[in-house]
């Protein structure tokens, strides 16, 4: 198998060098078209997202894929302004890129569900247009069970990354559902809209404002459907929320505990989730000791989420252990393959040769009887066994030597099976 | 046969109790996803014995402690399922489980002879006293035990530190507070009826007398407590740890009442 890979992605290159090679969707069959027309590439498979473009190709034994020069010719650049972004990998090493990439292993936020539906999208296109043959075709597959796979025996999806979403993630451990639920949001920062618009994408209904500017609170309370309340009524209107997002400027603690034993009180002890991110605090953290009031400010949301990063190194480490694990699989699965094709192929190619010939000879022989007919049966076939037992062996012990492929290409050639079994 | 049955239950149960203790100090979950049907196996087995044991001795009444640990253990289990359809999360067998294997094991170790020969059990309505007050018994332990998970919860969200394994796969706060209110006001009509069943029968069997029995004195304050609970919980919200304050005071009453057996005139089944 010769495989290369050729791309930029978002370690490599800034996003304006990105830009330069996106591929939009529409424009994607002729690219592909354009990538296996080129000299030597048999199939090509294109992967372009907002963080990487990569071409993938596979050649034909024999041929060199030059995807630099295609690159070149494609994007109409010059050589060293872009070569430096570029990184290529082949074999072996082209293949753990793709399941790196479908497991999301590869990922500017590694674990993100999305890419694998990006490598379907390429992989439908590619199969549209015909790039796809049998060899990506099976690399590409084994790269879907490989990310599915991943998906199910590590935990690398699981874990948040953003405090606005550890927010969210928290606000769920205590309310399970956040359908019904109000949100309070207490100063009119960019941190707190980041986090309500999060809270409202999981179900939360309303949205209540405090701003000490009025204004700013009531222009907040609109852009989210909600309702601005005035500073000076904000102790009687908290207990009405189960989130409260607390972003003001104030340099002293906005809710004291004698604040939230009120609250607690009014609400029937139902919970409550504070949530500080204002510096300095606004939220006293003897709140956090009442039953029922969970307290997090910033330096916890993101304590939170950096437990969740070093979660996700080691998930991302077992990862990474079960993709070199199935690039080694693929690897003996595909030497294996393409050895039991020519085995066939060459014993068929024997039979024929056989059979042609008793054809031939019948005529000379003349009418056999059952017996004679089964000797001359039984001699040619053992002839052929015969011959054919050192060939075969030696397949298929080179099966698993990385040179099989030069010595199934010269049995190939001196049998002369070319074409007939060959794509399989 | 019963008892090979409740065996087999016992042996399932085990895996419960298993959990609970990998839930608690380690990391593991691989038994966490097979916990449920290993249990349901356990379930069923619990069933067959219970059904096989009624139809033999023809009669629904408990014939001995080992037999009514058995109808306890399984109303417990009934009620664990019931928060696992509700909520599709195994943490509140964390608590339950080893209970369940307790009781269980206990009345599979060996075959009582059948204990109770009172002739006041021959009567239907004795019956349904039990049954009533059992399922109030595992109405309560049941909301016990979520209380118990409420703690850990509220624990692990208070220190913020995120738990990894089975501890981290809680159900949400509400969730379990839900369900355990949902559990101690199934009981309480139960355990309600199933006294009021149990004080008609004494008063036509014993006459006035009955009230001074130890047994039905710490009924009626476990029943007084229960109400408590439930009015707290109703009108201030009560839960969190008060909540678990009360309801294991609640759940202590059951259990010295259900060992008052011992002291109890009216209770008193085994003849001499």
């Amino acid at each position: 198998m010769k495989l290369r890979l050729i791309g930029v992605n978002h370690r490599t290159a800034p996003v304006e060098v990105r830009e330069r090679f996106a591929i939009p969707e529409g424009r994607l069959p002729e690219a592909l078209q354009c990538l296996c027309k080129h000299p030597g590439v048999s199939e090509g498979l294109i992967i372009s997202t907002c963080n990487r473009v990569e071409f993938l190709a596979h050649a034909e034994n024999g041929h060199e894929a030059d995807l630099r020069g295609f690159i070149r010719e494609y994007f109409q650049v010059e050589p060293d302004k872009v070569d430096k972004y570029l990184y290529e990998y082949r074999d072996d090493d082209a293949v753990r890129h793709v399941f790196r990439v479908a497991s999301s292993l590869d990922s500017m936020i590694v674990g993100e569900p999305q890419i694998l539906g990006q490598v379907k999208e390429a992989y439908t296109a590619a199969r549209a247009v015909g790039a796809v043959n049998s060899h990506l075709d099976a690399l590409v597959t084994r790269a879907f069970a490989v990310a599915k796979r991943v998906r199910n025996e590590t935990q690398i999806g699981t874990s948040a990354v953003s405090v606005a979403s550890v927010a969210v993630e928290l606000a769920k451990k205590i309310f399970g559902n956040l359908a019904g639920k109000t949100v309070y949001l207490v100063g009119a920062g960019k941190m707190s809209e980041l986090a309500a618009r999060h809270l409202l994408a999981h179900g939360a209904e309303q949205i209540l404002v405090s701003n000490r500017t009025f204004q700013k609170a009531s222009d907040m309370a609109e852009a989210f459907g909600g309702q601005a309340v005035p500073f000076e009524q904000l102790y009687d209107n908290v207990d009405k929320a189960d989130i409260v997002i607390s972003s003001t400027g104030a340099p002293h603690f906005i809710f004291r505990r004698e604040h939230a034993e009120a609250f607690l009180q009014r609400r029937k002890n139902r919970p409550m989730f504070f949530i500080d991110i204002a510096v300095p605090r606004d939220i006293d953290p003897q709140v956090n000791e009442l039953d029922g009031i969970f307290v997090y400010d910033i330096d916890d949301l993101q304590q939170v989420a950096s437990q969740h990063l070093t979660d996700r190194k080691r998930e991302a480490d077992r990862a990474e252990a079960i993709v070199s694990d199935e690039v080694h699989r693929f690897q003996e699965r595909l030497k294996a393959l393409s050895v039991v094709p020519t085995i066939v192929s060459l014993q068929e190619h024997m039979e024929n040769i056989r059979q042609a010939e008793i054809e031939r000879a019948r005529g000379r022989l003349g009418q056999l009887s059952p017996d004679q007919e089964q000797a001359v049966e039984a001699i040619t076939r053992g002839i052929i066994n015969k011959v054919l037992h050192t060939p075969i062996t030696t397949l298929k012990t080179a099966a698993k030597d990385p040179e099989a492929t030069t010595l199934i290409e010269v049995i190939r050639r001196i049998f002369n099976l070319r074409g007939s079994k060959e794509e399989n | 046969m019963p008892l090979l049955w409740l065996r087999v239950a016992t042996a399932f149960y085990g895996f419960g109790l298993l959990h609970a203790f990998i839930a608690l100090t380690r990391r593991s979950e691989s038994l966490s996803r097979i916990i449920m049907p290993v249990m349901g196996f356990g379930f069923v087995f619990h069933f067959v014995s219970l059904t096989e044991g009624f139809i033999q001795a023809g009669s629904i009444f408990p014939a001995s402690v080992h037999h009514s640990e058995s109808i306890l253990g399984f109303l417990l289990m009934v009620f664990v399922f019931g928060a696992f359809l509700r909520s599709r999360n195994n943490a509140f067998g964390i608590f339950v489980f080893p209970v369940v294997f307790l009781l269980t094991f206990s009345a599979a170790i060996g075959q009582q002879p059948p204990q109770f020969t009172s002739p006041v059990l021959r009567n239907g309505w004795i019956a349904i006293h039990v049954a009533l007050i059992f399922t109030g018994y595992a109405g309560l332990f049941f909301s016990f035990g979520a209380s118990l998970l409420y703690l850990v919860q509220q624990r692990s969200l208070k220190t913020k530190q995120t738990s990894s394994g089975l501890l981290s796969r809680l159900p949400a706060l509400e969730m379990i507070d839900q369900i355990g209110y949902r559990a101690l006001l199934l009981g309480f009509p139960f355990m309600t009826f199933g006294l009021v069943a149990g004080a008609v029968i004494a008063q036509a069997t014993f006459g006035p007398t009955y009230f001074h029995d130890p047994k039905i004195v710490l009924s009626v304050l476990m029943w007084v407590v229960y109400v408590v609970l439930l009015y707290m919980r109703w009108s201030a919200g009560w839960r969190g740890r008060r909540a678990a304050y009360v309801s294991a005071f609640a759940f202590t009453t059951a259990l010295v009442v259900w060992l008052a057996n011992n002291f109890s005139v009216v209770h008193k089944f085994v003849e001499r």
